[in-house]
């Protein structure tokens, strides 16, 4: 069991531990600061945060055994000059990391390895724990990323990146929006996957183009790598065969939107959903807080209620802010609202740690 | 030589003391600035050396017209106040 989370809030870093079975805010770092994300690398036992200061830009800090230290933030090459390049609404496109949108340690057999995602789109890569970052250029300059586009961000970014567990050399990536890529070169080429996901919002033409799907969150079971779960902007998709194609799951109550999906460490049938009740109204559906739970790959869920608020709460959840662990049992969640719910049995029982953090936008085990 | 300030909101993240620096644009100015403190350029210049959107740079109490390439004349004896904008909640 993993005994301490963290909890990266539009005011700080919070610490939530563990103690004589009972969770507590033991430390805040960064108060006051918009604090983003935070990956812990369990190879090195370091955790990296990403800061965004608004007016002086997105930075990142390591811990070390005294305190956070400032390390390079990934920054984007010079454009060349007389380059003009726009956004799918026909704004220049800055090439300045806008936000810090995914951090994944590489695998056990190459430490020091990070992938950073980041709004406008840059894919970033450091081989010496994060002293350096590299851009991904091969990404970059492939000629459909010029399709991608913003999702509710006004830019597009690349929010999950899942490394494969029998070879680190093979990475999938999701963006929002342009779809799902993969590299079975760490990243020396890229191809487009995605098959049978659904924009039913886009024009004909485009609703199965797997450039235009928005994927909100993707998500693999380490035990079972073929299987890959993404909570989409148009619904639930589950596929068997590295995200080469997918299915449609339909039928979700209450609803089938949302942000985050984490899935089992070990049962690749077994997943978790926070819905909200639809794209355009997004809140919890009659003001109830719930969780949903697949066990059979997505044939059914439950919905699970027990310790959340069912009156009046209005929390949305984002993609980072829904954290399982390794063992499969514990989660945790934090919400807009700055609410913070841990389970230990699956989400069957949920425990409500603190109302009073503020807007939570990612929720991750050390 | 001209002479530098920098907001007090950026020095509770990075330290910008007052400091004296030679050039004929606001561009050399900081360039001479940020040779001698690194870890402070990315504060005050995007990925591409413009000024970030919301800072904003005085010299001699006119602000600068070049945000991109920062060729507004610096003077010796100049004082260039390098500011942001405060919003948010």
């Amino acid at each position: 069991m993993n005994d301490t989370i963290l909890v990266s809030t539009r005011k700080g870093l919070f610490w939530v531990a563990r103690r004589n079975g009972s969770w507590k805010i033991e430390q805040a770092d960064f108060l006051g600061d918009n604090v983003t994300l935070t990956m812990s690398d369990p190879r090195s036992g370091r955790h990296f945060a990403a800061l965004d200061h608004g007016h002086f830009g997105v930075k990142m800090h390591r811990s070390t055994a005294k305190g956070w230290e400032e390390i390079a933030a990934p920054a984007y090459p010079p454009k060349p000059e007389g380059f003009e390049e726009n956004d799918a609404w026909g704004r220049p496109l800055a090439w300045s990391t806008a936000r810090i949108w995914a951090l994944q340690a590489g695998g056990a057999d190459e430490p020091g390895v990070i992938w950073c995602g980041t709004l406008p789109g840059g894919l970033f890569r450091s081989t010496d724990d994060g002293e350096s970052w590299q851009m991904v250029r091969s990404l970059w300059d492939h000629p459909k990323r010029k399709q991608w586009t913003g999702g509710g961000a006004d830019l597009p970014g690349i929010h999950s990146i899942v490394v494969d567990p029998r070879d680190s050399k093979r990475v999938w990536i999701a963006v929002s929006t342009g779809g799902i890529w993969f590299t079975d070169d760490s990243g020396a080429s890229w191809t487009l996957r995605g098959e049978g996901m659904r924009a039913e919002y886009m024009p004909p033409e485009l609703t199965h183009d797997p450039v235009a799907q928005d994927v909100h969150c993707l998500a693999q079971c380490p035990a079972a790598p073929h299987r890959m779960w993404v909570q989409h902007h148009n619904g639930i998709f589950v596929s068997s065969d590295e995200a080469n194609t997918f299915t449609e799951i339909t039928g979700v109550e209450p609803s089938a939107f949302g942000f985050p999906v984490v899935v089992h460490p070990h049962d690749p049938d077994t997943a978790w959903f926070v819905p909200e009740i639809k794209d355009e109204k997004r809140i919890p559906r009659d003001g109830r807080l719930v969780v949903t739970r697949t066990r059979d790959g997505g044939k059914s869920f439950d919905v699970l209620t027990s310790g959340l608020p069912q009156q009046h709460a209005y929390d949305v959840v984002y993609r980072h802010a829904l954290t399982l662990d390794a063992t499969g049992d514990r989660l945790a969640f934090g919400s807009t609202t700055g609410g913070l719910w841990i389970s230990e049995d699956q989400g069957d029982q949920w425990s409500n740690v603190t109302c009073t953090l503020p807007p939570i936008y990612a929720v991750r085990f050390v | 030589m001209a002479r530098i300030v920098f907001t007090p909101n950026i020095q509770r993240l990075v330290e910008c003391p007052e400091t004296e620096a030679a050039g004929g644009s606001v561009r050399e100015v900081l360039d001479t600035v940020f040779a001698s403190n690194p870890q402070a350029r990315s504060y005050v210049l995007d990925d591409q050396a413009a000024l970030r959107r919301h800072m904003t740079i005085f010299v001699d109490g006119r602000a600068i017209r070049d945000r991109v390439c920062l060729s507004d004349p610096v003077a010796a004896g100049s004082t260039v106040y390098v500011f942001q904008a405060l919003s948010g909640g």
